[in-house]
């Protein structure tokens, strides 16, 4: 809000008689002693460039004032491609090829323009469906639909309810009527021209645009790229800000008003979920009708074996191990390029979940290995710290023990500074985004105060500079030889576990058991449960710590360790099927 | 029912409507069904991450408060102002509350923190709650009556002043109990700072000659002050409650202006009112003032046997039994008795050397009156206990090192009670043997004669 700016407006408040005007950002006058919003507004004299030249294409010029706001005509659609061009530069700065914004986004996006006949169409719906929507809207608003929005800021928790759940008016409760003079316009409104229409659309077919859908457009050209950003990755870009999601709407260009309805469909008060993205993920991509994607194979990043070997270097893990998790990548078949590549034409379209999937070997490997039974993994650290104490000068043993001190103080202080900082982020955005023209002056108090507020407890935060925004990276944990609280088990060999067998190495441990028994056959669409205090403790650490690292639910990854062994142990399960027996642990080969 | 549907949109009057529209049975609008769908709206929905992170935020900011980490208090603090702009109603106007109570108790601590930036925080947050009703009242009150006790803290009595005086004007509809008290408690600050203004004019006045011309302006400003006070004043203490420094400064201009029975009857009111807590200073003010009063000693006993009754071990029990023994009743003597005991039974009082010589002196009295039986009722709830609460050879020694005269006044009760052979007392006449030769003597005697136990 600029002071000077509304120096030449000279006229006396109505409220408070006073002559203080600010501007407000949508470049209206208000009082600065009583915080009077008027409705005359500075005329904005720059219409200059716009940042975004395919905006300037789609959008049709029009400019009619039927509006709260002075500003453009944009479409929602135009709202979303205004943030998938954001997400696609940050992508870019992180170091992904041009080509994934110019050609494959880009491509994909007309293509949903195209099927959910917004644009690229002969008859796109806005021209045809356009009157006879703003006729029928004038028409049908009866009194019951609007007061919701008359009294949201009051008593309504969950008129905003965000792009999450679409809100849907008719679910809202009646209400009685305190004063019905504001027109309805006012009150259901937006600054999109089809912003009312589009939070109400619920057509068959049709995949509708969504905050979280942005994130699986992204994901799809990254996989379609093959670049080396794993789903997991992108989304906790999100979440450490370098991809703009939340409050991305602040970056529209400044005629681009936000208002009313388009708070639901823009503004988003929650991170984005794994499982939702990538469910939405096929969901786009068969939406799309796209062909399949190109191969993974075993140069990819994506390809299991480099990604094991990503993750072993990750949780502090031996190299050696990776023989190991290639071996069960080549039993189970899921370095094959069939069933890594993507094809959402296929009968029944999946997705590999490949940093899951990735982690999930690791964690067969580690119980493969070490049992993981809370017995085991220990007598073996024994003989692994003996053996380390007498032969000093050779390569150290891997001592599982050790390991586990050093990543567990690691992890949890990663994950106390991870909640603080969650506990710490700032959700609401600079520009404040009112739902109804009526609680417009209190929403831009309310933001005023909260600034000054901020403002003043600012200067009162210890001095020390806090880490900056952290520069994006793969790897979330570094390891060094030197730093004993970080030591570096790379190069630490399994010798002590290992045993020759006529010619080739094999696991001392010969036992194992199943993460699931039995998996679950009905339509529910689970395939397992994680109860946690059915399992080892050992166990239970690492499923938290890859989950952690992930950012994905213990259960689910747990679901996915169920699946590897499902394909690993194929015959064990067809066999206690048959003898239906309840033994836990299965003779390995 | 005309204005129900007025009614319904202040949430605050939702309760007492859930009532009216059930037996009332319009069937028109059913508030409680209402509730209830929304209850199960929410059940269904999936908590937003905005909700978890502000109310991890919280138990941060109480983490930090709790250890006394001031700066990180306030850096969550920054983050958790958010919570304003919260999309939930609920939340969004139950959150003024919880940031007021949170910043200033950062504000209060913090060593950046000055009256300034007190006072920005506590105008602002005044200004913060235009939307809602009653509630926001209640925490402009609150807010305003903290500010003036920061700024008075502060010495600064004048902006204290200027605060209240803001509070009072804000009234919303019709009154509501905590309003009341509230405003109450606004307007008795009010008179206190009024008190003392008229305290410092009192004492500019002891310094002038009466026949001076000042003095007749300085007497009537006074009489202005006191009138305005007891007016702030006397509303807040007839609602039950302790109200202590109130009612001192009350009584104290009463009595200035000669209005006895008016004090009398605020402080009996303080005192002997059912409704209010119980109190041992109501009873000490009584007593004090009746004491001033000159008031009969029976009234001064019955005044102290409460306020004995409350607290055994209050310091005014050592006059209480001063009283009981120049009494002339028999029952007063006996009572007076158990006064004593009732002292020493604590352990603040264990090192009190005066009640150790009056309960020495009385107890010698007292047998020398033959009413051994009294002797025994106190005794014996306290012979199991009081040899090695007060008697113990530990005790000897170090009372010995530390006072003597103590040792040996608490050494001739021991003496009294459990005769010659108590260590207590063999320590202490052996150590005393040598030096104060006359004084054992004198002891032994005494215990000789006076000993309650059969040799």
């Amino acid at each position: 809000m600029d002071l000077d700016e509304a120096k030449e407006f000279k006229e006396r408040c109505t409220q408070c008689a006073a002559v203080s005007w600010g501007l407000t950002d949508e470049g209206k006058y208000y009082c600065t002693s009583c915080h009077n919003v008027t409705e005359i507004s500075k005329e904005v004299i720059n219409t200059g460039d716009i940042p975004n030249t395919k905006i300037q294409a789609i959008n049709r010029g029009l400019k009619r004032k039927r509006k709260l706001e002075k500003g453009w005509d944009w479409y929602v659609c135009e709202g979303f491609q205004c943030i998938l061009c954001q997400q696609a530069e940050a992508l870019k700065t992180l170091g992904v090829g041009p080509e994934l914004k110019n050609e494959v986004l880009h491509n994909f996006w007309k293509r949903y323009l195209q099927k959910s006949k917004q644009a690229y169409c002969k008859n796109p719906i806005y021209t045809s469906r356009r009157k006879a929507v703003v006729l029928e809207e004038n028409l049908s608003h009866s009194d019951w639909e609007s007061e919701p929005e008359l009294l949201s800021d009051f008593s309504f928790p969950f008129v905003e309810s965000g792009a999450e759940s679409q809100s849907d008016v008719n679910t809202q409760k009646s209400f009685p009527v305190i004063k019905a003079s504001q027109s309805e316009t006012a009150s259901v409104c937006s600054g999109s021209l089809d912003g009312v229409e589009y939070s109400r659309r619920k057509e068959k077919g049709i995949v509708k645009m969504t905050m979280p859908r942005t994130l699986a457009f992204c994901y799809l050209s990254l996989l379609w790229q093959r670049e080396t950003i794993t789903l997991s990755d992108l989304l906790r870009f999100v979440e450490e800000d370098h991809i703009p999601y939340i409050n991305s709407f602040q970056h529209f260009p400044e005629e681009m008003k936000l208002y009313g309805r388009d708070k639901g469909i823009f503004a988003i008060e929650s991170w984005p979920d794994y499982e939702d993205i990538y469910k939405k993920t096929i969901e786009v991509a068969t939406f799309l009708d796209l062909p399949r994607f190109p191969d993974i194979t075993e140069d990819c990043y994506l390809h299991p074996n480099i990604l094991c070997m990503k993750y072993l270097m990750e949780v502090n893990l031996p190299d050696e191990m990776h023989n190991l998790t290639c071996q069960v990548v080549k039993l189970t078949g899921i370095g094959e390029v069939d069933f890594l590549t993507f094809d959402p034409i296929a009968k029944m379209a999946k997705t590999v979940k490949y940093d899951v999937q990735a982690v999930a070997i690791i964690i067969v490997v580690l119980k493969l290995l070490f049992l993981l039974d809370d017995n085991l993994e220990w007598s073996l650290s024994n003989l692994a710290e003996k053996h380390n104490e007498k032969n000093k000068e050779d390569n150290p043993w891997f001592d599982f023990r050790k390991w586990y001190q050093v990543m567990k103080r690691t992890v949890d202080e990663k994950k106390q500074k991870w909640e603080e900082a969650r506990a710490k982020y700032i959700w609401k955005s600079e520009k404040p985004v009112y739902h109804s023209s009526i609680d417009k002056s209190v929403v831009y108090k309310r933001r005023e105060m909260v600034v000054s507020l901020q403002k003043q407890f600012s200067t009162l935060v210890d001095s020390t500079p806090t880490v900056g925004k952290k520069s994006p990276s793969s790897f979330q944990f570094s390891w060094s030889e030197e730093d004993t609280d970080r030591t570096c088990f790379h190069g630490h060999s399994l010798q002590g576990i290992l045993k020759k067998k006529d010619q080739s190495l094999t696991t001392k441990n010969s036992l194992y058991w199943l993460s699931t028994q039995k998996f679950c056959k009905s339509y529910c669409k689970h395939v397992t449960t994680y109860e946690e205090s059915n399992y080892s403790l050992s166990y239970q650490f690492i499923l938290n710590l890859f989950s952690f690292l992930l950012r994905i639910k213990t259960s689910f990854l747990h679901e996915e360790v169920s699946l590897v062994e499902k394909k690993l142990f194929k015959t064990k399960y067809s066999k206690t099927k048959k003898k239906s027996s309840r033994s836990r642990k299965v003779r390995r080969y | 029912m005309s204005d129900f549907s007025g009614e319904l949109t202040r949430p605050m009057a939702e309760a007492d409507q859930v009532e009216k529209s059930m037996l009332s049975g319009t069937g028109m609008s059913i508030p409680w069904l209402r509730k209830q769908m929304e209850t199960v709206e929410t059940g269904g929905k999936k908590e937003k991450d905005f909700a978890k992170t502000t109310s991890a935020c919280l138990g941060l900011i109480q983490e930090a408060l709790l250890k006394h980490q001031w700066e990180k208090a306030a850096e969550y603090m920054h983050s958790y102002f958010q919570i304003l702009e919260d999309s939930d109603a609920g939340k969004r106007q139950a959150a003024p509350e919880i940031i007021w109570r949170l910043g200033s108790e950062i504000l209060y601590y913090h060593p950046k923190s000055n009256v300034e930036t007190f006072s920005t925080f506590a105008d602002r947050m005044k200004n913060i709650g235009v939307m809602n009703y009653l509630k926001s009242v209640l925490l402009l009150l609150q807010i305003s009556l903290q500010h003036a006790l920061y700024l008075l803290h502060h010495g600064m009595l004048e902006d204290a002043n200027r605060s209240l005086s803001q509070a009072e004007t804000w009234r919303y509809g019709e009154k509501s109990s905590s309003q009341d008290i509230l405003i109450n408690l606004v307007q008795a600050y009010k008179g206190l700072l009024q008190y003392y203004a008229w305290s410092k004019k009192k004492m500019e006045l002891s310094k002038l000659d009466e026949e001076d011309y000042a003095y007749g302006t300085a007497t009537q400003n006074m009489r202005s002050h006191s009138w305005k006070t007891s007016v702030n004043l006397s509303a807040l203490i007839q609602i039950p409650g302790v109200w202590d420094p109130f009612v001192k400064s009350y009584v104290e201009m009463l009595e200035f202006y000669g209005d006895q029975d008016g004090a009398r009857e605020v402080l009996t009111n303080y005192a002997y009112d059912e409704k209010f807590p119980s109190n041992p200073n109501a009873h000490v003010y009584l007593y004090n003032f009746l004491k001033r009063e000159k008031a009969p000693k029976e009234k001064l006993i019955s005044v102290l046997k409460i306020l004995y009754q409350i607290v055994p071990s209050h310091k005014l029990m050592l006059e209480f039994h001063r009283i009981l023994r120049n009494s002339d009743k028999e029952e007063h003597h006996k009572l007076g008795l158990e006064v004593l005991f009732a002292i020493l039974d604590f352990a603040g009082c264990t090192k009190n050397i005066t009640a150790w010589k009056y309960l020495a002196k009385y107890l010698k009295q007292i047998l020398m009156g033959n009413h051994l039986a009294w002797v025994q009722d106190e005794w014996r709830s306290r012979k199991n206990w009081w040899p090695s609460f007060h008697f113990s050879y530990f005790w000897a020694k170090n009372d010995w090192t530390e006072d003597k005269a103590l040792a040996c006044e608490k050494a001739l009760v021991a003496g009294i009670l459990l005769g010659k052979g108590c260590r207590y007392f063999r320590y202490v006449s052996k150590q005393g043997h040598q030096g104060l030769k006359k004084k054992m003597k004198r002891m032994n005697r005494a215990v000789k004669s006076y000993s309650i136990v059969d040799p």
